[in-house]
């Protein structure tokens, strides 16, 4: 096997990483799917044989998910102020905003 | 994202350092922070798959079953270990195949202790114990890094590193407590990998290049020599506690700061490693070189399969996994 240069091209055509996959584990009954990291993989039933070698290697796991990372959709840090808008002047969602009369309970 | 870097922007990033926030792969980063976090867990990464390289060595070797399990799974969680890390890299925009390739092509460093040889069975102890122990010292901190990516995914490893600090330990002291010939042999060990492990946290303070803006940024939550200060405190004590002596005999327990001040550290000999002269850096990345051109086939066959199933008529796909065998 020959030496390589610094900057020489290694990876020739037709090699690859493979496609990036992200995680959702599940630990416990009724609890909400995690997102745990990543894994490359040619396709998702690869991407889910990854994942279970490597992050389910101890202690069991309910439910495993695997998302082709460029098929998620995300807000930007720049967008967040107008788009996550808290609404605070909107007193009227919230139950405070509503009067009952005196007395009256479990309401 | 808006790369431009006004003294605003660099304000409100720092700000939002020195409240404690945690940045994001998408949040808005000076140039300097970004490039430095690529380079320290593209490095981080590296070593997690060429630190299998010495302890692999072994696994065929192991003395017995316990020891053999033992090691696979270890190893096994350090290929693990790099691929958390590659991908908490990538989340900044570069490519695991780019990373590889800067391995590969020599332009990517990893850290020296791996260019280090496993000449004995107790070696593998010794890694265990101290090399594992100064990571988990070094990763401890890490995961409250100011990066996310990089705090959780040490996180994850942190968990890991615990079982192979105890595992180094342990074939350490059983072979402290053996024959002559296994007191001998763990001695030896333990003082080829004492000093190397020592360099593990990098130059001292004063010559530590990136350390002050890495600091300031939160990356690094302690200086290297008190990480290295603070390892040499739990080491010590474990040494003693299994009769195994520190190759130094400057070492001296310094009542008043409360830590055991060691002798100097030969940093000409980390300089020489870390520029590629140490005794294994050549087997390293030749070996390193090899398992990836070796496995090449089995990646492009993944492909190959992959892209023949997507041409197929949608009838064959099934979500089910295997269809029901046909009835006659
Ligand atoms: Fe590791
Ligand atoms: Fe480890």
């Amino acid at each position: 096997m020959s030496e390589r240069k610094p900057g020489a091209e290694s990876t020739p055509p037709g090699d690859s990483q493979l496609p990036l996959f992200e995680v959702f584990v599940q630990e416990k009954s009724g609890a909400a799917h995690q997102h745990v990291g990543s894994v490359h993989a040619a396709d998702a039933e690869q991407a889910l044989q990854n994942a279970r070698d490597v992050y389910a290697r101890r202690g069991a796991l309910l439910s495993l998910w695997v998302v082709a990372s460029d098929a998620i959709v995300a807000t930007t840090p720049e967008d967040s102020p107008c788009f996550f808008d808290p609404a605070p002047h909107k007193i009227y969602r919230h139950p405070q905003f509503y009067h009952t009369p005196q007395g009256v309970k479990n309401l | 994202m808006d790369a431009v870097e006004s003294p605003e922007r660099r304000a409100a990033f720092e700000a939002r350092i020195a409240a404690g926030e945690v940045i994001e792969p998408k949040d808005w980063m000076p140039e300097g922070y970004r490039r430095q976090l690529l380079r320290m867990m593209s490095q981080h990464a590296h070593s997690e798959v060429v630190g299998m390289l010495p302890e692999g060595n072994w696994i065929t070797r192991a003395p017995t079953l316990r020891r053999k399990i033992g090691l696979l799974a270890k190893v096994q969680d350090e290929a693990g270990h790099g691929l958390y890390l590659y991908c908490a890299a990538e989340s900044l925009g570069v490519s695991r195949d780019e990373m590889l390739d800067a391995l590969h092509d020599g332009a990517a460093r990893y850290a020296s202790i791996f260019n280090y040889p496993t000449l004995s069975w107790a070696d593998i102890g010794a890694i265990g114990w101290l090399v594992d122990g100064a990571a988990v010292v070094n990763q401890t901190l890490l995961a409250k890094c100011s990066f996310g990516p990089y705090a959780r995914a040490m996180l994850r490893i942190c968990r890991e590193e615990n079982f192979h600090r105890r595992q180094g330990y342990e074939i350490v002291a059983t072979l402290a407590r053996g024959t002559a010939a296994q007191r001998a042999m763990v001695q030896d060990a333990v003082n080829r990998w004492w000093w190397p492990t020592l360099m593990m946290f990098g130059p001292p303070d004063a010559e530590s290049a990136n350390s002050e803006a890495l600091m300031r940024w939160r990356v690094k939550r302690q200086s290297n020599d008190a990480q290295r200060q603070w390892f040499i405190n739990l080491t010590v004590p474990q040494a003693n506690a299994i009769g195994i002596e520190l190759p130094d005999p400057e070492l001296e327990f310094d009542a008043e700061s409360g830590n055991w001040k060691s002798g100097a550290v030969d940093w000409d000999e980390f300089r020489r490693v870390l520029r590629g002269d140490g005794p294994c850096n050549h087997e390293r990345m030749a070996a390193r070189r090899r398992a990836h051109e070796e496995g090449r086939w089995v990646r492009q066959a993944a492909q190959a399969f992959e892209a023949r199933r997507r041409t197929r008529a949608p009838r064959e796909i099934s979500t089910t996994p295997r269809r029901e065998p046909a009835h006659v």
